[in-house]
């Protein structure tokens, strides 16, 4: 079959390469109908997520119909339309049962990485690398799901399948941010990025009653997008004074909670950037935490600042002091999706979350890597490219 | 996609750097060398009442007399804590960076076992990685290989 697969730093190409099996007794075979580029593809793209071979099939959102299925699937037939969780969870170790599914014991074939790495092992992501499980990513024409029981879900007949793929990663993964920041009704909520995974954080934060949500970013068509279809209100980042803003639009107390949904690699203007860019190139730092920085420093005292953004290891000038003195909670998550599919599933049936807007551009498998480049750069206004294997 | 050279050589060392830095870490977890006779322990979510020393899954029955297992319930609900460690402790140089980085520690295979024995017990089965590999043959891949075929056996627990 064909797949996307990463070849090196900032190389990907269309490959040839064997059909998945069945491995497990509780896995099922997807034949792809959809899958989406994430913000989280980039970091492993650019290199900064080490452990990936040449040859590594990428992709980790997607939707698809169900065309085998081991003897122990229990949940799941042949012809099902589903959409998959990123994060593979078994649903009975102490974490999955606690629904935090993206903590698994039991699904990374490589638990020593990330043992090493973080001081405990990751679950499994698809197409993520050696160290987040080494399963085989989504881009291609089929995928193989383990633990199919838990981590698939039948799209309800009313919600079409581009509107069902994006609740596979980054709607969950957007209102984990809110939930667990613990947004309450009457919060200011500012949310850093607005991509898909900003977008639905701000979406989230709205749903759960928030009385204003303040999106930054500072592309163009996103932070319109977001206003027109989020329906927050908006920075662009590179037009004024981030902080002094949040100030004057909370009666100078700061947000209640700061959700940052912008990842490793973040931009700024400012001279930190150079700094940071310079200290991350030579991997004396390995990530890039310009946005988490002004998070903290915007949040009120007492508030919450929720990490959605991916990081890998550690970053530089981390501001600790701010931390304590003003008596921030600090949190972040990969993606705990079982716990919230099945509700976002019922909401966008019920038209209350929009997703589909999301979806800027659609392309078959062989164009994949050309829309990856195009996602990279935001060119085109795109926010997330669309790659549909049957194209 | 036209990286200038010197981002993807940064980019290449970069993997490179943490690659060794993981090796490093999974094989000398700290100053002292490890004590080859610490228990290896998992907590599985499972009742104490369902698990007996001698009805643990293959893995472990595997190494029979070999092992000490002592089982004991987890605080607060989390399951029950399975502890096992070799009878005759191993040599003290199987615990050296180099027999773990060729794999000649028997504590490697016996994580293994405990680990495969946690999932067994949890869900039923061991989940393995996708076969066949869709991946090709690199410098910098066959250092993630080895990495890969060691981590199963590695790790902090
Ligand atoms: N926690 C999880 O499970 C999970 C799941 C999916 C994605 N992610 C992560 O979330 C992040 C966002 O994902 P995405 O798919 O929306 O990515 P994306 O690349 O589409 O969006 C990131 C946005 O951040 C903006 N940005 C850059 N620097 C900024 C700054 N200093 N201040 C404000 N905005 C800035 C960019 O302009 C862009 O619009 C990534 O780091 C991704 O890895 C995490
Ligand atoms: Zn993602
Ligand atoms: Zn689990």
């Amino acid at each position: 079959m064909k797949a996307l697969c990463w070849e090196g730093v900032n190389k990907l190409s269309v490959e040839q390469v064997p059909d998945p099996v069945l491995r497990n007794d509780q896995d099922v075979i997807v034949r792809l109908v959809a899958g989406t580029t994430c913000g989280s593809d980039l970091h492993l793209i650019g290199g900064y997520i080490p452990f990936m071979r040449a040859g590594d099939v990428i992709g980790h959102e997607f939707v698809g119909e169900v065309v085998e299925v081991g003897s122990a699937v229990r949940r799941h037939a042949v012809g099902d339309r589903v959409v998959v969780c990123s994060f593979v969870g078994c649903g009975r170790c102490w974490y999955c049962t606690n629904d935090l599914w993206s903590l698994c014991d039991n699904t990374n074939t490589n638990p020593g990485i990330g043992q090493a790495l973080f001081g405990a092992d990751t679950g499994g992501i698809f197409g993520y690398s050696h160290a987040m499980g080494g399963l085989r990513g989504s881009h291609a024409e089929y995928v193989r799901v383990p633990f199919a029981d838990y981590g698939a879900f039948t799209v309800p007949d009313g919600v079409d399948d581009t509107s069902a793929l994006f609740v596979s990663d980054s709607v969950p993964t957007g209102w984990m941010g809110a939930d667990l920041g613990g947004v309450q009704p009457g919060d200011v909520v500012a949310v850093w990025g607005c991509g898909a995974v900003g977008q639905m954080a701000a979406r989230a934060a709205i749903l759960l009653g928030a009385e204003r949500v303040i999106s930054i970013d500072r592309i163009p068509e996103r932070l319109e997008m977001t206003r027109r279809f989020v329906g927050s209100e908006v920075i662009d980042y590179t037009a004024t004074d981030v902080g002094a803003e949040l100030r004057e639009r909370t009666g100078g107390r700061g947000p209640d909670v700061c959700i940052e949904a912008v990842g490793m690699e973040a931009h700024s203007d400012g001279p930190m950037h150079l700094y940071d860019q310079v200290k991350q190139q030579l991997r004396l730092q390995t990530d890039r935490p310009t946005a988490v920085r002004q998070a903290i420093h915007a949040c009120r005292k007492g508030g919450t600042v929720f990490v959605l953004g991916v990081f890998a290891g550690a970053v530089d000038k981390f501001p600790l002091g701010a931390v304590i003195n003003k008596g921030l909670t600090l949190r972040g998550a990969q993606v705990h999706g079982q716990r919230y599919i099945p509700m976002l599933l019922e909401r966008v049936a019920a038209g209350e979350l929009n997703t589909a807007h999301l979806a800027t551009h659609s392309v078959s498998l062989d164009e994949a890597p050309t829309a990856y480049d195009m996602f990279k750069h935001k060119s085109d206004g795109c926010v997330r490219a669309v790659i549909r294997p049957g194209l | 996609m036209a990286v200038p050279p010197t981002k993807k050589l940064f980019a290449t060392a970069a993997g490179f750097t943490a690659a060794v830095f993981v090796l490093r870490t999974m094989a000398a977890r700290g100053a002292e060398p490890d004590d080859v006779h610490r228990w290896l322990v998992v907590t599985v979510q499972r009742g104490p009442g369902d698990l007996q020393p001698d009805k643990l899954p293959t893995p472990l029955q595997d190494y029979g007399d070999r092992i000490e297992t002592r089982l004991s319930p987890a605080p607060g609900d989390r399951g029950t804590e399975i502890a096992v460690r070799f009878r005759q402790p191993p040599p003290a140089q199987s615990a050296s960076v180099g027999a773990r980085i060729t794999g000649d520690d028997p504590r490697q295979g016996l994580r293994l076992a405990l680990r495969e024995a946690k999932s067994l017990l949890e869900t039923g089965e061991i989940m393995r990685a996708d076969a066949p590999s869709t991946t090709r043959s690199t410098p910098g891949g066959k250092l993630i290989g080895l990495m890969s075929r060691r981590a199963d056996g590695e790790g902090v627990l």
